[in-house]
């Protein structure tokens, strides 16, 4: 049984936004008068509760607004909680991002000693880590420099370099990774490596599904304030894929609305289960001239399309009816997966009609070879 | 408890707060450092010519420029604690909304820089009174008792505004039209004897700041200065500005500790 860490027991937290900020004494008395303040109370978290256990690499998983930064807040005590309860066993890291506290108009030393103070190192304790410091961040030649002078690059190095050196029990990242260049996440990833081994506890709030399928052992996702559900970080991964493709369907339906596309040519596509390896396609096309038409429909995988198909070109539709394909999908590994359709004239140039929305589908199953979107039999001759 | 609130950590923070504070303030400028001697040195000659020179305010006053210098250092500080310190949360925001550190350090780093100036100025008074061969009283060893009483005032009034001023803006407004009234209000640039009205006298001098400056005269320039003490003609009248001292630092605390939870939200 290992030890509890972090116990975040049905927190609330709401902020309220105040409709007109009295941040003036004349308001503040105006509404002392007419004795009502027009707020707007955000339920920012819902009844929040999980429990992290000592040397978990924990990831909080949402979308933006979500609540996550919030959370992990309320963890760090800057915010308070209003209902509900958080207990922390050990020494957290007292910050949560990257460079906090960092003066422009100070030198990268002078930083330094500022952020390593934050971090709860007095100056002799900085002055021993400072040449480890410095070459981490590869910056030997820049230390006297004012840190406005850097590029923001250096600014994230130096920054980085000095939060590895934190000392607690606990840590706290947030965004960590949505700076920096390829090299340097890959020293964040080297860092998570050594947290990793050292059986450190960290909380970690990220966008990047591949560093907390990674890294975390544990996930929950956050949805508008509620902790929606707690699972392994590849579940909470998919998830959060899943919640992501909603967004193209808007921008489908505004292309939708292009001056080339008639009114009268539509089509519709249908998904339906045939076999547990097999989906039915049914499109449904209308059109109110009698000229020819072809239907084509294209299947993607995170804005790719994998894989394309029209209708035969011995075979033009003409006027209302219906066509469908039976798709095998043996062949897709897990993921997510998108259908659009067009409805078009021979040369497949002139756009008659697209699917109003894209359909989505999901192939679940446990694969090996995560990132590709196709799956090769396993036909291997072994000699 | 004690232990607890000067924590390694905490000292530290302090320490690097007000190193961070002194080396911006004389950022990029040529002078550097020597600009915390010379900008005093400069501003006490002008006053001394305009008024010691010209309008001759303290004709009767043994040593009135020492006199007046040390008036006005007093009152810097004063001056600087209350109003840098209502400032310092707000102009810290970036700290608060990010990190989870005690949040009266802040306050009290810009009252140590506030100090480190003090320190500065009554350099500069010891070297007027050296130059004006002014004899060194055995009484001047009162004189950090009476910067200490400023301090804790200033400490008090700081904690409060700066607590204040996350809410309300206007407080910054407010503060500089009261210390501005509080400045003429306050014997500093005239001899306190310039008011006949024995009662107003004795007004005057219930504010702390008035009775701290007339002491701060007595025990370091010239015995003849007028103190509450002598105004009142009972030793017991400093308990008066005393009692307002320790009210203001218990209410200063009081309604930071109650505020401050909420500054990370508010800012």
């Amino acid at each position: 049984m290992s030890n509890i860490v972090i116990r975040v027991d049905k927190v609330n937290k709401f902020f309220e936004l105040p409709h007109e900020r009295h941040s003036s004494i004349k308001s503040l008395f105006v509404n002392i008068l007419k004795s009502k303040r027009t707020y707007e109370k955000q339920h920012v978290l819902k009844d929040i509760s999980f429990e992290i256990e000592e040397g978990d690499f924990f990831a909080i998983v949402g979308r933006n607004g979500s609540g996550k930064s919030t959370l992990l807040k309320l963890l760090a005590g800057i915010y308070r909680t209003e209902a509900g309860s958080i207990t922390v066993n050990g020494k957290l890291t007292p910050f949560i991002e990257l460079g906090v506290g960092f003066n422009p108009e100070l030198s990268g030393k002078d930083n330094i000693f500022m952020n390593g103070a934050l971090l709860g190192f007095n100056r002799k304790e900085v002055h021993a880590m400072y040449d480890d410091i410095v070459e981490f961040a590869e910056l030997e030649r820049f230390m006297d420099q004012k840190l406005k002078n850097y590029s923001s690059g250096m600014q994230v190095r130096l920054a980085f370099s000095i939060a590895i050196r934190a000392r607690s029990d606990i840590l706290l990242l947030d965004e960590v990774l949505a700076v920096g260049d390829a090299a340097f996440q890959q020293k964040c990833f080297d860092y998570f490596e050594t947290l990793k081994a050292d059986k450190k506890t960290v909380v970690f709030v990220s966008h990047d599904m591949s560093a907390v399928t990674r890294f975390c052992n544990k996930a929950v996702y956050i949805k508008d304030g509620k902790l929606v559900r707690r699972g392994s970080p590849s579940e909470i991964a998919e998830m959060y894929k899943l919640e992501n493709i909603e967004v193209p369907k808007v921008i489908k339906v505004k292309q939708n609305k292009g001056p080339q596309l008639s009114a009268v040519h539509a089509v519709t596509t249908k998904i339906t289960h045939e076999t547990p390896d097999k989906l039915h396609l049914t499109f449904s096309y209308t059109s109110e001239d009698d000229k020819d038409m072809y239907i084509g429909f294209s299947v993607l995988r995170d804005g790719i399309s994998i894989a394309e198909l029209t209708t035969s070109l011995d075979k033009p539709l003409v006027g209302s009816g219906a066509v469908s394909y039976i798709m095998d999908v043996t062949a897709f590994n897990e993921g997510v997966y998108q259908i659009t359709t067009v409805l078009c004239r021979k040369d497949g140039r002139k756009l008659l009609s697209i699917s109003r929305a894209p359909l989505t589908f999901k192939v679940r199953g446990h694969d090996l070879t995560r990132g590709a979107a196709l799956k090769l039999a396993d036909a291997w001759d072994y000699k | 408890m004690f232990n607890r609130i000067f924590s390694k950590q905490n000292r530290a923070l302090l320490g690097e707060l007000v190193r961070t504070d002194f080396k911006l303030r004389y950022q990029g400028s040529v002078l550097g450092y020597t600009w915390s001697l010379l900008r005093p040195l400069m501003l006490f000659l002008i006053m001394y010519v305009v008024f010691v020179r010209f309008l001759r305010l303290g004709g009767d006053v043994p040593h009135y420029p020492i006199y007046l210098l040390l008036g006005l250092v007093l009152w810097q500080f004063f001056s600087d604690m209350t109003s840098q310190g209502l400032k310092s949360v707000v102009d810290r925001s970036d700290l608060i909304r990010k990190v989870s550190i005690p949040r009266w350090i802040i306050v009290i780093s810009t009252s140590i820089s506030a100090l480190i100036n003090l320190s500065f100025n009554l350099v500069v008074v010891l070297i007027f009174m050296f130059v004006n061969g002014t004899a060194f009283l055995a009484t001047a060893l009162w004189l950090p008792v009476l910067i200490f009483e400023t301090y804790v005032l200033s400490l008090g009034l700081a904690l409060f505004l700066s607590a204040a001023y996350v809410k309300y803006r206007d407080i910054t407004h407010i503060w500089e039209v009261v210390i501005q009234a509080a400045f003429y209000a306050t014997p500093v640039l005239y001899p306190i004897t310039l008011i006949k009205n024995a009662n107003y006298q004795k007004l005057l001098l219930i504010n702390p700041v008035a009775q701290v400056v007339q002491d701060g005269r007595y025990v370091l320039v010239t015995h003849d200065s007028k103190t509450i003490a002598t105004t009142f003609n009972s030793p017991w009248a400093r308990l008066v500005p005393i009692a307002i001292v320790a009210i203001t630092l218990i209410i200063g605390c009081l309604y930071f500790k109650r505020q401050e939870k909420n500054f990370a939200e508010n800012l």
